[in-house]
């Protein structure tokens, strides 16, 4: 270990190179990790703004502070800035910064690529930011973007919106291949398939399901482009199209993607538990296997998103129970973390606190999704905020807080300081209060019936919405706590030693904290 | 230095295998539209009702059973025709041939053209609702003021399962724009559309 840190202190040359071009030239993976971490959270904050703009509105009943043309706009811009330009682009993050540390390679194997998948990120969300301010307005149909709702209806925006769609997709392939590619060619002797961490192995997972996906999506926006531009008639019915066959191609990339927005967070999850444990991760093989078994069943459900277009008996009936079929790789996952947990010395430090949120959080999701699944009471639930509470809890405290507790639990190994402890345990409490108290009253406004994506509502959800909004606003507001955070233990602080975590295992912990510009030049063994 | 060799080698493999799998889930993406359009055909799950039906000689007409067959018409966005069936309902023998009239008229001041795409539910029904004629067959000019009585000529299949008692037949009129002014003989061929 001493020699790499030796190489790295004489070889001064070998260095970042100074100033902007350093940003924007780099092929480091550590540099490209850090920026789309960066660039992710600034999404965050900008698809959480919105997120709050549609809190306030909904604050009360009637119309107060935006028209219903704009709040359609919030609903939607929101959705897409968090899908593609928060929850993803901070898992591509983590695994450019922590892939090629966990398997002892020197980069990933296409730095290149790595730097333009990067940059083409920010030029598609300037593209679709920058629709809020043209004639007719930002896209307004909710980020699933229905035919005809974006075709016929949709604002002239909507060619802007397709062509940012294509940049994401292209961003995202390209950093899907790059993973494969590292992963594939670039571990260290020794370290077999099922030797490699399990963030690796999801984010293997991850990466074989954004290549399957991401180009039905582009052909889906393709076809999106060519009725409004070409006057083909994929989705009119007018000329022998039909629109329900663009929820079938959307849900086939959309069902898929859910997962690509949550197995890289099981990956880093089965890091941190069993470091906080201090016992080694339970069920290891059952881990990878339930990963594959989750992918593979992602391709086969994705019609329980339209139950109510008119599927015959036949049809609900094996959607319903594929889509019940994946608990049961989803439940071996919660249990192997519970007993990892079991009869160990656990301590709460703060990626742990979040650690163990994402598994009751996320398993409350995962209930409420079984309640959706069932084919005859989802026509009671379609389009309401039990959907809405549904997808909030495996987003929020799935993804996001999958991603806090792995900035958490990496932070010292980044920027070579330990993070102030108390303040992040206070962000994980206001946090977790925030979040439930602005989604958990969700769950009652939709069985009541509140339908989603509207300004107003019915003077009897006038209280749950008030609950849900301060919720929102705390949850909103904590978030600057993060950055606070972040920024303070990047300038400074308690010097962080090589393995903060007593319990801590795996080769990205053998590398100085913080780690070297360059490591792993020379392969480590594996065992 | 063999090693890097190596590396470069399976790196470019990994990249074919991987852009393999992106065009073709691509291509995939689009061969849904076809896939999509037999599966309906196969299975009649989105209500399209199937192109002319040929009568055979030998339909046996199922006396002992009756089916309400009833009639919506509506207009698509930005379509001004009046547009309704003649009989909002009739009750027909299974096998038995049955014709009913929709009623258009262009209370425009220019001549268009207008199309009707069908849509039958409950769509488990689908395949058993042969049309021999139809006005859906093909598009419809009428110049301004002009109206018309457009005919349906139908049968339901006998073997339409037991517990379907009842079948809704939709209609949406969508606007077609003005008449394309072809010389010659061709109209008909080129106002044909095979929306069934």
């Amino acid at each position: 270990m001493s020699a790499v840190a030796d190489t790295h202190n004489q070889e001064h040359h070998h260095g970042p190179a100074k100033g902007i071009s350093r940003w924007l030239l780099t092929t480091n993976h550590k540099d490209i990790g850090s920026m789309y971490l960066i660039f992710s959270f600034a999404m965050f904050l900008l698809g959480g703004s919105m997120a709050m703009v549609i809190r306030a509105e909904l604050f009360q009943p009637g119309l107060q502070i935006v028209q219903p043309e704009f709040f359609n706009q919030m609903t939607t811009m929101h959705g897409l800035i968090m899908v593609f330009g928060a929850v993803m682009p901070a898992f591509v993050g983590l695994a450019n910064w922590m892939l090629p540390l966990m398997i002892g390679a020197p980069d990933m194997a296409l730095p290149r690529m790595n730097n333009w998948s990067f940059w083409l990120l920010p030029c598609a969300f300037l593209i679709l930011v920058s629709t809020l301010f043209m004639e007719g307005g930002a896209p307004n149909f909710g980020w699933t973007f229905y035919a005809p709702l974006s075709t016929t209806y949709g604002p002239p925006s909507t060619t802007f919106f397709i062509f940012a769609i294509h940049i994401m997709g292209v961003s995202s392939i390209m950093g899907a291949i790059n993973v494969i590619a590292t992963i594939l060619n670039l571990r260290a002797p020794g370290m077999t398939l099922m030797k490699m961490p399990l963030f690796v192995w999801t984010w293997l997972i991850t990466a074989f399901l954004l290549i399957a996906v991401m180009p039905v999506l582009a052909g889906a926006v393709t076809m999106m482009l060519m009725d409004i531009n070409f006057g083909t008639s994929f989705f009119d019915a007018s000329g022998g199209g039909d629109p329900v066959l663009f929820q079938h191609v959307f849900w086939f990339f959309g069902h898929p993607e859910v997962y690509i927005m949550i197995l890289p967070a099981f990956g880093a999850i089965s890091h941190i538990v069993p470091a906080f444990s201090r016992k080694p991760l339970f069920g290891y093989p059952s881990m990878v296997y339930a990963t594959g078994a989750i992918a593979l069943l992602s391709f086969l459900v994705w019609a329980h998103h339209m139950f109510t277009v008119g599927i015959p008996l036949a049809g609900q009936l094996f959607f319903m129970y594929a889509t019940l079929l994946i608990a049961v790789p989803t439940g071996v996952k919660v249990f192997n973390w519970v007993t990892t947990m079991f009869r160990g010395s656990l301590s709460f430090e703060a990626p742990m606190l979040f650690a163990v949120a994402f598994i009751i959080l996320f398993s409350i999701g995962g209930f409420s999704g079984l309640m959706l699944a069932i084919a005859p009471a989802d026509f009671q639930y379609h389009d309401t905020y039990f959907v809405v509470a549904h997808f909030h809890y495996v987003l929020v405290p799935g993804a996001i807080f999958g991603i806090f507790a792995s900035a958490y639990f990496w932070l010292p190994k980044w920027t070579g300081n330990m993070y102030d402890e108390t303040l992040a345990k206070t962000h994980f409490w206001l946090s977790f209060v925030g979040m439930n108290l602005a989604f958990f009253p969700m769950h009652f406004l939709g069985l009541a019936g509140m339908p989603r994506r509207i300004p107003d509502y019915a003077l009897q959800f006038a209280d749950f919405n008030m609950v849900s909004s301060i919720g929102a606003f705390m949850f909103g507001v904590t978030q600057l706590l993060f950055l606070f955070i972040v920024v303070k233990c990047a300038r400074g602080g308690e010097k962080a030693p090589a393995k903060p975590w007593d319990g801590a295992e795996g080769l990205e912990w053998t590398v100085p904290s913080p780690a070297p510009y360059h490591t792993f030049t020379t392969p480590p063994e594996v065992k | 230095m063999a090693d890097q060799q190596q590396g470069k080698r399976s790196n470019s493999r990994v990249i074919a295998w991987c852009m393999a799998g992106v065009v073709g889930m691509f291509a995939f993406g689009f061969a849904l539209v076809p896939l999509y359009d037999v599966f309906c055909d196969i299975t009649g799950i989105n209500g399209k009702t199937s192109g002319r039906y040929e009568a055979g000689t030998g339909e046996q007409v199922d006396e002992n059973r009756t089916v309400t067959v009833q009639f919506l018409a509506s207009n698509g966005p930005g379509m001004t025709w009046e547009f309704r069936p003649v009989v909002r309902s009739v009750t027909v023998h299974p096998g038995e041939p049955m014709t009913v009239n929709f009623f258009a008229s262009n209370p425009t001041d220019s001549n268009m053209v207008g199309q009707a795409v069908p849509s039958l539910s409950p769509s488990e029904g689908t395949l058993y609702f042969h049309k021999t004629e139809c006005f859906c067959f093909n598009q419809q000019p009428l110049e301004a003021g002009e109206s018309v009585e457009m005919p349906l000529v139908f049968i339901v299949d006998p073997e339409l399962p037991e517990h379907i008692t009842k079948l809704t037949l939709s209609y949406t009129l969508y606007d077609q724009g003005k008449p394309v002014e072809v010389s010659g003989p061709a109209t008909a061929d080129t106002i044909t559309n095979n929306n069934g």
